[in-house]
């Protein structure tokens, strides 16, 4: 019983309130917050990189987290419509409430790309906001971090000098690796694909990649047998040089039309810890120019 | 070495030994030519220094002017870009405060064998029953949310029904709640979903089976909507942890208002939840619902002189656990939740001494087996011990256990959208019956996430 009680008062005791608590709903940014904040602060990820950032639940585990929260990073331009507005209701936590220093969402803080002409859900799950997969485009990630790195000096004015350190220290390396990823990049330019759904349009756009189609007929919505027919029929001819997915995209409609088409199918890592090499911001760009290279070939 | 090479060397020789028999006079003359070359080798060279000085200004001048203009460019870009997050980001017009609007569709088409619309041992309210056959509609909803102010959020849902060609509409929820409250506390007041057990907290259109567990129906008329204040907290703990309570008044089902200032029922109620790993999730609680009874009989179908006066105590203890691979729900995903009623209740019904209880449970099981396709299978049942005196009453004990078991399929084309069909043995009444219903939910507008 003694050792029951003991448990409990575990399970429920506050975490350490010294630490700065991080909450990010992406791993690109829970990785960002990490080179930013340092490994004194506590960060919290809500999806992994095999998790759709779409299609969340409002988990207790991450109202729990919310609750304790001193600093929110999320995507925004409503990528996390379906989970954040509730836990962030149901957290009851004002420092991280929408427009406070403690609410970072991260489109706000670059071009977004794919504004919708028509705003219709008869166009499927379109964002009215534009495309909200910002994170593939390391200009895009270089903006949010010294935005990122702006509300960390805001939120924890004594670590201010610490923040502003390890920002100048992670940009320099940043800038450093984007000329390198740019320099590679020469070789990419004009590789046409076909994407599962619109989570790559900020990476060719950078990269002046060709994405010909989409395997979704509409964005959100699942693959139809007769969608993937009519992409055999115009892509038949003249084939792209792969097919790229994310690691929460179901493979079977990639590897059917990889099959017929006789082109590779790739799970690129998408977001940090989304391949062995994806192990943080730099292994994530590293190993998807790696992958496209290998497609170039 | 050959006979030409010989001779060479010869004549080199011959030629060295002649050298220094050359004049001094032309000595002289070729000191004065090597001066003067040296003097314009030395003029050549200050020129040359010279120049390369003015093409190295004329260098710099050209590194400051291009880096001026790159800082210049960088700054076009930087205003270009900035103009053009505006441009993307900013929305403003005259209804750019209207609240968060959407609507819920739903229709149905049953077959049922017999329908009922009482469950025996009970006194039953509020909505129940599996409906009839053929087509009807459903209530269709309409909800409207916003932020009030910096202090106050606010939900409004009005539920349209049609009744025997009469069009009625019913305010489903109308409540207020508190964003600024520190330390996890949220007070809400007006007309809400109260926060006793698991289902209670979610609009029917959410539901996985078109009609709710027997134990919602006998117990609470469906659902326990409730006009009071609520208070909740949430602890700061990596475990979550919340607690609520609640003053209740009013005379819907199940309560019946005594008219009195102070609350005709209170709740209290406790939920911990959290993840095992990344692909499970799970919540568990336990709530207690107190209500002082004032007359409750079974509304339109009442019998005269039947019905219930005293104290009433329900509790609940209900738990839910999901699993998908590796946390990702969108193609596969498996949930199981069940929940026990046991209610306590002693006053007088019929004018006569009343001291009995009743229980009920359900436990239902949901498999996702591919992206928009789900089977569901669930069984509930209710019993009650309401003692020997009330044969002939509504009260009177069955001698069976009213009980159903139900099977779903649904499809969801989109995340706004489902077909559903099921089938229900239904054994409430004592002939039982078998039930098949198709139903579409639709929702349109804003829509808010859904609980867990």
């Amino acid at each position: 019983m003694n050792r029951l009680i003991a448990l409990i008062l575990i399970l429920i005791s506050p975490m350490q309130a010294s630490a700065l608590q991080i909450f990010a709903c992406e791993p690109e940014w829970g990785s960002l917050a990490r080179e930013l904040a340092g490994d004194a602060a506590q960060i919290t990820t809500a999806t992994t990189a095999y998790q759709d950032p779409h299609r969340l639940e409002a988990k207790p585990s991450l109202i729990a987290a919310v609750r304790r929260a001193d600093l929110l990073i999320c995507t925004g331009a409503d990528l996390e419509i379906g989970w954040l507005p509730l836990l962030l209701r149901r957290s009851g936590n004002t420092a991280i409430k929408p427009g406070s220093p403690g609410n970072l969402l991260a489109a706000d803080f670059v071009r977004r790309i794919e504004l919708p002409d028509r705003i219709d859900r008869g166009e499927g799950d379109i964002h009215p906001q534009g495309n909200p997969h910002i994170h593939l485009n390391p200009h895009n990630v270089e903006r949010v971090a010294k935005a990122l790195a702006d509300r960390l000096r805001q939120i924890d004015p004594a670590g201010s000098s610490g923040y502003q350190a390890r920002e100048k220290e992670f940009l320099a390396r940043w800038q450093e690796a984007t000329a390198t990823w740019e320099d590679r990049a020469m070789n990419l330019a004009g590789l046409r694909l076909v994407s599962h759904h619109r989570g790559f349009s900020y990476l060719a756009d950078w990269l002046h990649l060709d994405i010909l189609a989409d395997i979704e007929p509409k964005p959100g919505i699942p693959a139809t047998a007769a969608h993937l027919a009519t992409l055999v029929e115009a892509l038949g001819p003249n084939p792209p040089a792969g097919i790229v997915r994310t690691p929460y995209t179901d493979s079977k409609a990639s590897l059917w039309l990889s099959e017929k088409l006789g082109v590779p199918a790739m799970q690129l890592p998408y977001t940090v810890g989304g391949s062995d090499r994806a192990t943080d911001l730099f292994g994530l760009f590293d190993d998807t120019l790696t992958q496209l290279e290998a497609l170039r070939r | 070495m050959n006979l030409t090479m010989k001779t060479a060397l010869l004549v080199l020789s011959v030629a060295g030994l002649a050298l220094p028999g050359v004049g001094s006079a032309q000595t002289q003359d070729l000191d004065v030519e090597i001066a003067q070359l040296r003097a314009s080798l030395a003029d050549a060279k200050s020129d040359y220094e010279a120049r390369i000085a003015a093409l190295e200004q004329r260098l710099q001048r050209a590194e400051q002017l291009a880096g001026s203009a790159s800082r210049d460019a960088d700054q076009a870009i930087d205003i270009a870009e900035q103009a053009a997050i505006d441009a993307t980001s900013s929305s403003s017009a005259a209804n750019t405060y209207n609240p968060a609007l959407g609507a819920v569709l739903v229709g149905r088409f049953g077959d049922v064998e017999r329908s009922w619309d009482s469950i025996p041992g009970f006194i039953s309210g509020g909505e129940i029953g599996p409906g009839g056959s053929g087509f009807s509609l459903g209530e269709s909803e309409i909800n409207l949310n916003a932020n009030i102010d910096p202090r106050f959020f606010g939900n409004l849902t009005l539920a349209v029904e049609d009744d025997a060609g009469e069009t009625e509409i019913g305010l489903e929820e109308a409540w207020i709640q508190t964003t600024t409250l520190p330390h996890g506390i949220a007070a809400k007041a007006g007309r809400y979903f109260s926060n006793v057990a698991y289902l209670n907290g979610f609009h029917r259109h959410s539901d996985e089976f078109a009609d709710r567990p027997l134990p919602y129906q006998a117990f609470l008329g469906g659902q326990y909507i409730a006009d009071g204040l609520q208070m909740t907290w949430l602890a700061p703990t990596a475990l979550f942890l919340e607690f609520g309570a609640e003053m209740n008044w009013g005379s819907g089902f199940p309560m019946s208002g005594n008219g009195e200032s102070g609350p005709d029922a209170w709740t209290l109620s406790g939920k911990v939840g959290g993840d095992i790993g990344d692909s499970q999730s799970w919540q568990a609680g336990l709530s207690y619902l107190r209500v002082d009874v004032l007359e409750r009989n079974a509304g339109d179908d009442a019998v005269p002189g039947e019905d219930f006066s005293g104290d009433s105590n329900l509790a609940i203890a209900d738990f839910v656990w999901k699993w998908a691979p590796a946390g990702n729900s969108t193609v596969n995903n498996f949930k199981i939740q069940g929940e026990y009623f046991h209610r306590d209740e002693k006053g007088s019904f019929a004018s006569l001494p009343y001291d009995g209880m009743q229980s009920g449970w359900y436990l239902q099981s949901i498999w996702q087996f591919r992206q928009g396709w789900r089977v569901g299978a669930r069984y509930d049942e209710v019993s009650s011990d309401n003692g020997t005196l009330f044969a002939g009453t509504i009260l009177q004990d069955p001698s069976w256990t009213p009980r159903r078991a139900s099977v779903m399929l649904d499809w969801s084309p989109s995340e706004f959208s489902r077909l559903r069909m099921q089938y229900t043995d239904d054994r409430v009444q004592d002939a039982g019956g078998s039930q098949f219903l198709l139903q579409y939910l639709m929702s349109l507008g804003a829509h808010g996430a859904h609980r867990f």
